[in-house]
Formats: C-alpha cells, structure tokens, sequence
C-alpha cells in the first residue's frame, strides 16, 4: 500500500484531465447540497429517512467495500497471488453477503434498531453495547486514517501534490460532503463513485489484454513467467498449503476466509450494514447486500486481471520499496497505458475510491457516536435537532482525528497488515458474539460482555506476541487468520461457559432478536412472501451463490 | 395525528426529489462521455500508440455517453414519484 513519499511515479495530467477531475468533485458537493435540503431529522442524517430503493443502497453497499484496500490492494495481491486472489471475492465475500440479507438482515432491519451496538445493547446488556460502540468508534477512526493516508499517497505520487496538503485536501473534501448531506450524500456519492471506477478500470483491463494477446497470451505469460501455472488455479493446488503462491490450503480458505473472517467483516461491519438499514422497506434492506454480490462477482475482472497483466508486462514489479512494489501495479499500468481523456476518468475514479471508504467509514462512526454514545450515556432526552447537531459535529470531530490518525498511518510500511490487524481484533469476536446471539435465545447478557471482550483480548494477546517474536508465523497474513481463529473460539466458549452462571432474558425481551421467537418476519415466512422472483432475497441469493460456483469452474 | 400525516408526507417528497441519482449519473456520464469523445476523436497517433493502438478515448467516450442516456431515459420513462404506500411493508420502521 505504500507508495515511497520520492516516488517518480508521475501522471502527466493535461488540462481536460483536471477538468474531469474537477467536474467530478464540483457533482460530489452539488450532491451535498441538494441532500441537505432534504434532511429534516436525524433519521434523515443518519439512516437517509430509510427511504432508498434497494439498487441504490445495494451499489453503494459494494460502493462503500471499494475503497483504497480493495482496488490496490487486490491489483497487487493478483499480482503477487495471482488468480488464488478470487477467493477474496468469491468463498470470501459472496456467501457471507447472501448470509447477511437471508438470514441476518431481518434482526437488524426489523428490530429497528440504528446500529449494530444498539443490536447488542437489546440482544445483551449496556456493557457489551459500551464496549462494542466504543471499540467500533476507535476501530472506524483508525481505517479512516488508512483511507485518508492511501487517498494522500495517491495525490502525492500522480499529481506531485505534498503528503500533508494531500491529507488536509482529502480530509476537507470528504468533510463538506458528509458534513452537508449525511448519509444521504454519502450513499448517493458512493454510487457515483461506483460507475466512475468501473469507467476508469474498464480502459485499463481493455488496453492491457491487447497488449498481452487476450487473456490466452495473458495466462500463457504467466505459465512461463516466475508466477507459474499454480496462479492460474483457484483451487487444485490447495491441497498442501506449499503448492501455491498463497501460502494456503483449502481448510484454510475455506474457514478462515470463507467464514470467520469474510462473515465476520461482512456481517458485523457496521459501515456496511448501515447501507442496508437504510433502504425503504424490509425487502429491500434484505436485497442490498445481495444485490452487492452481483458486481461483486465480477469486480475481479478489473483488479486481479490487471494485476496479473503488470505481472507480466512491467519488468521489476515486486520489489520492497520502491515505485515498483506490488502495490503500485495499478498505476503503473496507468501511466503505462492510458492516454489523456481516459487517464482523467481512471485517477478520478482511484481518489474516488479512496474518498468512498473513507466516508463509510466516517459516516459509520458519527452514528455511532451519537447514537450510542452521546445520545445513550452522556445526554439522554434531548430534542432531535440537538443530536442532528451533535451528528454533525461527531463528523468534523471524526474527520480531524482521521487526519491524526493518517499521519499515525503513514509511520507503518504496510498498510494492508495493518487493517488485517483491525479486522482480526474486532470483527472475528464480534461475528462469534453475534452468531451465538442470534441463534441460542439462552445466551445471557453477561455471556455476550465476556466473549466479545475475551475474544479481543485472545486476538490482542495472539498479536503481541507475534511482534515481539514470542510466536512466530510464516506470514502477517497467516499471524491476522490465526488471530480471527483463536479469537471466534475464544468467544464462542467463553459465550457457551458463562451462559450456565449467569441469569438469562425473558423470551419476551428477545422478541425480533433471537432466531426462532417470532416478532419480526424471519427468514422462514419470505420465500412465499414475494410475488416476483426477481424481488425474492432466497432466490437472489440462491442465484449468487449458485454463480459464483460456475465462475470457479473455468479457473479451477 | 394530522400534522404527523403532513411532515411524513413532506419527507416523502423530499426522498423522492432526492432519489434522482439518475439523473446525477445520467448527467455527468453524458458530460464526461461528450469530453472522452471529442478528445478521442483528435487524438495524436502517438496517444493511439501509448493505448496499444486501440481508439479507447474514443470507444469509452461512446460508452460513458451512452450509459449516462440510457440513465436519463430510465428517469424519462419511469419518473420519481412519492413511494407507493404500498410498496412500504409494515417493518418499515419508524424513522425515529
């Protein structure tokens, strides 16, 4: 993810490029604008009213996932990994986005609550719900910085900008447009944002495959090339975890990303979720993330190909530091490649992506705060104006820590490492707390408190003692799947032991929350439910699923 | 009761103006799409040479133009109307 600060990594934009550019930043803000006179309430701000159409909040639900890590950093992992990089996309992501519309989106929509830590102040006790509004907070404000650091390397290395005017134009643009129109904006911008990058990376995957001889020439240069013929199999190498460049085998995609971290990130991660709450209606919130999983099939096309494309065109690609790291893959192509006109649409596409993530990430974390923070412990009972107030001010607030926090960003060498770290801590125990919750009405409050906080600690400790030498791994990679491992076990027992010392809720209390008691449709009722297939979640979901195993077929 | 009725109705409206991300999309794709093109259509052998010599400020120019029409025409033929009640089930939360 970094770019060396002396990079001579250098687009030459002309005056139409920064035009485009320029156009594209002058609708981000007119969006704002528009937005913020609509906002009559704080439901408005933070949830958009709940009033959105399901493909609207189902893009900018993949919208928000396409930021700085996902563009750079799977080009670079097709790169380094090379078609083994699917899996992030496929058994990673998809089946995790179906889990979440069928199964889990009915306790979150219906039991109306705001936020994922309100869920589990209703589902446990205030402590659980402290400690997760809390380390989500820190968790949100900590990727901002990424986001916005990843967003000043790119200025930096195309457009010659400094790192810290970067961050501050960066920061400033992402704070008028989320300050102005809330979530509204933010989700409407992400959309946006989604057909931009498309717009940009389509020229780049176009030219690059003419320059290799289609994807034949591609593969066969890669067969001969350093990467070899295990890049180009998905699965048929996995069997020992040596026979591949992942450095994986099968057990370990399949639980440790197909599971505990994809179902982790995409089911808890509240940025996320929050794009599905708010959607117009039950149905549609239940679509969004399933209909997320369609482009999200397919993103693939437009990263991991060029990836493996710089793999074999650009001579040197892989080293340490350096214009040419893996990280770097994307852009070097672009500057490779693309010729003024398209260049301008392909970097206002990449600052794009990079403005994406960090707005779910700030508009994630002003909810939060509000919601559950301010408004549930620090001053209860006030007017809806006064916490709309408060929301705004959370985001300038967030926004400036994020700027703290990039600088923090920019003294680690590997961002992606870093992030991997965050989600492990966070997301692995959260999704342990969660799927027991959810499922076994018996799970007490203080059951849900402990596991979420011995989970943490199980991945912190773990962590800790991989940097200071007392465990070793073979990779960071290896070191953040053990960490979610050690983490949702951790949590899983500690929620199954307390459960039998501790008093637990009354069913009545659980109603809408718990698999099983009735109170909210769950998933049994909807299959029924829906007069046009094309509008059923089950049958959605059932035909992504079914999709991305046929796309695994040819890159078997 | 009945002035609970008038503001749910006014935020509907107010939704339903917003919901034109269409005609953002459609908009800035038809801009962009008329610059990519004309950029295309006088472009330098040596900008066709960089692009492997494929015209693709030329055939994006198209693209992007004709993405952001059909977005425009979607909004022409299918309107933004306040959302049929209707179409809102009764999980619909309320919005505080």
């Amino acid at each position: 993810m970094v770019l060396a600060a002396e990079s001579g990594l250098r687009l030459d934009l002309d005056i139409f490029d920064y035009l485009i550019l320029v156009l594209y930043f002058g609708t981000v803000l007119g969006v704002g604008f528009a937005a913020r006179r609509a906002i009559k309430t704080s439901a408005d701000f933070f949830l958009s009213g709940r009033s959105l159409p399901a493909w609207v909040t189902g893009l900018a639900f993949v919208s928000a996932n396409l930021g700085a890590l996902e563009i750079l950093g799977m080009a670079a992992n097709g790169a380094q990994y090379g078609l083994l990089t699917l899996h992030y996309y496929w058994i990673g992501a998809v089946p995790a986005m179906v889990f979440l519309g069928i199964v889990m989106m009915p306790f979150y929509y219906g039991s109306k609550v705001r936020s994922v830590p309100e869920f589990l102040k209703r589902r446990f006790n205030k402590p659980t719900h402290i400690f997760n509004a809390i380390s989500f907070a820190v968790a949100q404000v900590l990727i901002a910085g990424v986001n916005l650091f990843a967003l000043a390397l790119i200025l930096d290395a195309l457009l010659g900008w400094q790192l810290w005017v970067s961050i501050l134009v960066g920061a400033a643009i992402v704070l008028t447009y989320i300050t102005i129109g809330g979530l509204s904006s933010a989700i409407y911008n992400e959309v946006l944002q989604f057909f931009v990058i498309l717009a940009g990376l389509i020229p780049l995957t176009i030219i690059g495959l003419v320059k290799v001889g289609g994807i034949d020439g591609l593969f066969e240069k890669v067969r001969q090339g350093p990467l070899g013929e295990a890049a180009l199999h998905t699965w048929s190498n996995t069997g020992s975890s040596a026979d591949n460049p992942l450095g994986a085998n099968w057990i370990g995609i399949l639980f440790g990303l197909g599971f505990v971290l994809s179902f982790g990130y995409w089911t808890t991660n509240f940025a996320e979720v929050q794009r599905a709450l708010s959607a117009k209606n039950m149905n549609a919130a239940r679509r969004t993330p399933i209909i997320a999983a369609f482009p999200k099939l397919l993103i693939p096309g437009v990263t991991v190909i060029p990836g493996l494309i710089a793999a074999v065109t650009i001579t040197g690609l892989g080293a340490k530091e350096g214009d040419l790291q893996f990280n770097n893959a994307i852009p070097l192509l672009m500057e490779d490649l693309l010729p003024n006109g398209v260049l301008g649409i392909a970097v206002t596409g990449l600052l794009a992506s990079f403005m994406a993530g960090m707005a779910a990430n700030v508009s994630g974390f002003n909810t939060v705060f509000t919601y559950d923070i301010w408004q549930a412990y620090i001053k209860k009972g006030r007017s809806d104006d006064y916490y709309l107030r408060i929301g705004r001010w959370a985001t300038v607030g967030g926004v400036i820590v994020g700027i703290g926090t990039a600088f923090i960003a920019s003294g680690y060498g590997n961002i992606m490492e870093y992030i991997q770290q965050l989600f492990s801590l966070f997301n692995a125990p959260l999704f342990a707390t969660f799927i027991v919750g959810m499922f076994w009405k018996r799970m007490t409050p203080w059951a849900g408190f402990w596991s979420l906080l011995l989970g943490f600690l199980a991945s912190l400790t773990l962590y800790v003692a991989y940097l200071t030498d007392a465990i070793t791994f073979n990779s960071a990679l290896e070191q953040s799947f053990w960490g979610a491992g050690v983490a949702f076990v951790t949590a899983v027992v500690v929620a199954i032991a307390v459960t039998f010392f501790t008093p637990s809720k009354p069913d009545d209390e659980l109603r809408g929350l718990v698999y099983g008691l009735g109170g909210t449709s769950n998933g049994t009722v909807v299959v029924s439910g829906e007069k046009v297939w094309w509008r059923n979640p089950v049958v959605l979901g059932t035909i992504a699923v079914v999709l991305a195993l046929l796309l695994y077929i040819p890159v078997w | 009761m009945a002035e609970n009725d008038q503001v749910d109705e006014k935020k509907l409206s107010a939704a339903a103006r917003l919901f034109d991300v269409r005609r953002v999309i459609g908009g800035l794709f038809v801009v962009y799409g008329v610059i990519v093109t004309l950029i295309g259509l006088f472009d330098s052998q040596a900008e066709i040479d960089k692009a492997e010599g494929v015209r693709i400020n030329l055939w994006m120019g198209i693209g992007m133009l004709v993405l952001g029409l059909l977005f425009l025409l979607w909004l022409r033929l299918n309107p933004p109307e306040p959302p049929d009640p209707s179409d809102i089930d009764e999980d619909r939360p309320p919005s505080h």
